[in-house]
């Protein structure tokens, strides 16, 4: 018996010469949103394929609960919504839902999550009428079917408008809310900074890091970034504080987060001759970028 | 169990609203009524009754259009979720390939079924209103029923190994119309050229009937022309039928399909989606 509701231990696998996962290692406790960044071929959806038991590792293990991937048991425990997810044009979204309910088991309030993903109007239209985004919350609301211990999301951004996005992340909490680990691929990292628990980054089939967001930021020792604004005389104060003058008015200083309370209060040392501090934590863009660049600098 | 009725289900729904189920069953009413009544010209000369000469022209009709209408539903079968993107979120369901591709196979077979029925049973009834029938020439229409039905199978089979094998929804389209080629016109083309060459030696005599017979769309033809003596008359091929056991014909035709469709479950099992 194990507490992860997913665990993948050393796991690699060839395509052709290529090594597509490289000894990769990753858990989820229950209830966990974890966000898998990286670029396009970084093996993020084959590690989520790998989970699903659709394609074969050849080093290492991987656990859904106590599952293998692809048996019987690991496919009722898991939900996916795979990149870009299509239906056969002719069924209408009640329909498809429906056969996947049928599918999956359970006894599903078809109409109910249809109107929870939002497509209360569109149930009885057809797949093929429906909008990119539309055909994202179908495919999203077969994740909500049954109650998985695993939710595997490829890409579950794409195709969606903004608010969309806000209902898909409130959707995410729900389920990790009923205690179902969330495995999300993205790219769109400013969304999963806020919405997520950890953070893993892969690059070339290798997880780089995996981490809070304040750990990595702390590991990667990227600056806190201090944009002071002058009142009077930007120059005089440039030669004060040492940083970059920029846009006129402005100097911009960057500080380690160890020396971001010593930076403030010389400037609030300043007095008058400060009129705004403007203070940006480091990104998830920065920390990914540094993440998955690093080993080729 | 009830998964694989849940794959069929949704087939059936999607057969009847794509048309195809519709198209289909117009198709054989249209072409089996056409020969019906452009074939009805011999049954003065023959001896036989409208039925049966109207079952012989319509056996060769379905030769061709089983094998063709059943290809037409099957290339797409595994390809087109493959395409779509829909075949990995259907296999991460606990849903076994297995039992996918029988729920789309008694789909597709209970649609064929419905349209050789359908066209057949029209023809036949017409035939028989207007030029008499028997109980031999019943007989017949409802054997010529019940193996072009069977004739799908054996396609219907070979439509998924297709689309199994093949990389994507218009390679597997492409490769079934090769296949439907081979097996319907250019085996038969290649067979003939054989026996010619041999004139009349060991090949034609004892190793020809067995080629023959191996191929489903002959064996389906020799079965049907084989069983009644009106049928083999009016379609003037008895001689080759008369050369084999009673058993082969249908032997093939019972193998065939069971065959295809291991061979299909094996390729679908190395689908990497």
């Amino acid at each position: 018996m194990t507490d992860k509701a997913l665990s993948i231990t050393q796991v690699s696998k060839d395509r052709g010469k290529a090594r597509v996962l490289d000894d990769i290692t990753l858990s989820l406790a229950p209830g966990q949103r974890v966000a898998l960044l990286g670029h396009n071929g970084a093996g993020k959806s084959t590690l989520i394929k790998s989970i699903l038991g659709l394609t074969s590792i050849h080093v290492g293990t991987i656990r859904i609960g106590d599952a293998t991937p692809g048996s019987a048991q690991a496919r009722r425990d898991t939900a996916y919504l795979p990149e870009a997810v299509s239906f056969h044009p002719a069924l209408t979204g009640r329909e498809q839902l429906t056969l996947f309910a049928q599918l999956s088991g359970s006894k599903a309030d078809v109409r109910g999550l249809l109107d929870r993903v939002g497509l209360g109007n569109a149930l009885d239209r057809r797949i093929g009428t429906y909008s990119k985004g539309m055909r994202q919350r179908l495919g999203l609301a077969q994740v909500l079917l049954g109650q998985p211990k695993v939710a595997l999301l490829d890409e579950p951004t794409s195709g969606l408008d903004p608010i969309s996005r806000q209902d898909l992340y409130a959707i995410i909490d729900e389920l990790a809310g009923q205690g179902t680990a969330v495995l999300i691929a993205s790219h769109a990292l400013t969304e999963v900074e806020a919405r997520t628990d950890r953070i893993a980054i892969m690059r070339e089939g290798r997880m780089v890091a995996d981490d809070t967001l304040n750990n990595l930021s702390a590991l990667a020792g990227l600056p806190i970034r201090l944009k002071v604004l002058a009142s009077a005389n930007p120059e005089a104060l440039a030669a004060e504080l040492g940083g970059n003058r920029i846009n006129g008015a402005s100097v911009e200083l960057l500080c380690s987060p160890d020396d971001k309370m010593e930076a403030l209060r010389r400037i609030a040392g300043l007095g008058d001759a400060v009129a705004d501090v403007e203070m940006t934590p480091p990104k998830l863009e920065d920390l990914y970028r540094h993440y998955a660049q690093e080993e080729m600098q | 169990m009830t998964r694989f009725l849940a794959i069929t289900r949704t087939e059936m729904l999607i057969l009847r609203r794509n048309r195809w189920l519709l198209m289909a069953t117009l198709i054989m009413v249209l072409f089996a009524l056409a020969l019906t009544f452009a074939g009805s010209a011999p049954t003065g000369t023959l001896g036989v009754d409208m039925l049966t000469v109207s079952v012989a022209s319509m056996t060769t009709l379905s030769v061709y259009l089983a094998p063709l209408l059943a290809l037409m539903i099957a290339f797409d079968a595994i390809a087109g979720d493959v395409d779509r993107g829909s075949l990995s979120l259907l296999l991460s369901y606990p849903a076994g390939r297995g039992e996918i591709m029988l729920g789309k196979f008694t789909a597709h077979l209970a649609a064929l079924a419905f349209a050789m029925t359908v066209g057949f049973g029209t023809a036949g009834a017409v035939a028989a209103w207007f030029g008499g029938a028997g109980p031999e020439s019943l007989l017949a229409l409802v054997r010529l029923i019940l193996t072009s039905i069977l004739l799908g199978a054996v396609f219907l089979a070979q439509g998924y190994l297709l689309s199994a094998l093949a990389r994507g929804a218009t390679a597997a389209a492409g490769l079934s119309a090769g296949l439907w080629l081979v097996f319907v016109v250019l085996y038969d083309l290649g067979l003939l050229g054989a026996v010619v060459m041999d004139k009349g030696g060991t090949f034609t005599q004892s190793v020809f009937p067995w080629v023959m017979v191996a191929n489903p769309a002959d064996a389906f033809r020799l079965w049907n022309i084989a069983a009644t003596e009106g049928v083999a008359m009016a379609s003037g091929m008895t001689g080759a039928a008369q050369a084999l056991p009673v058993w082969a014909a249908p032997a093939s035709l019972l193998i065939w399909p069971v065959l295809g469709f291991a061979l299909a479950r094996a390729a679908f099992r190395r689908v990497e989606p």
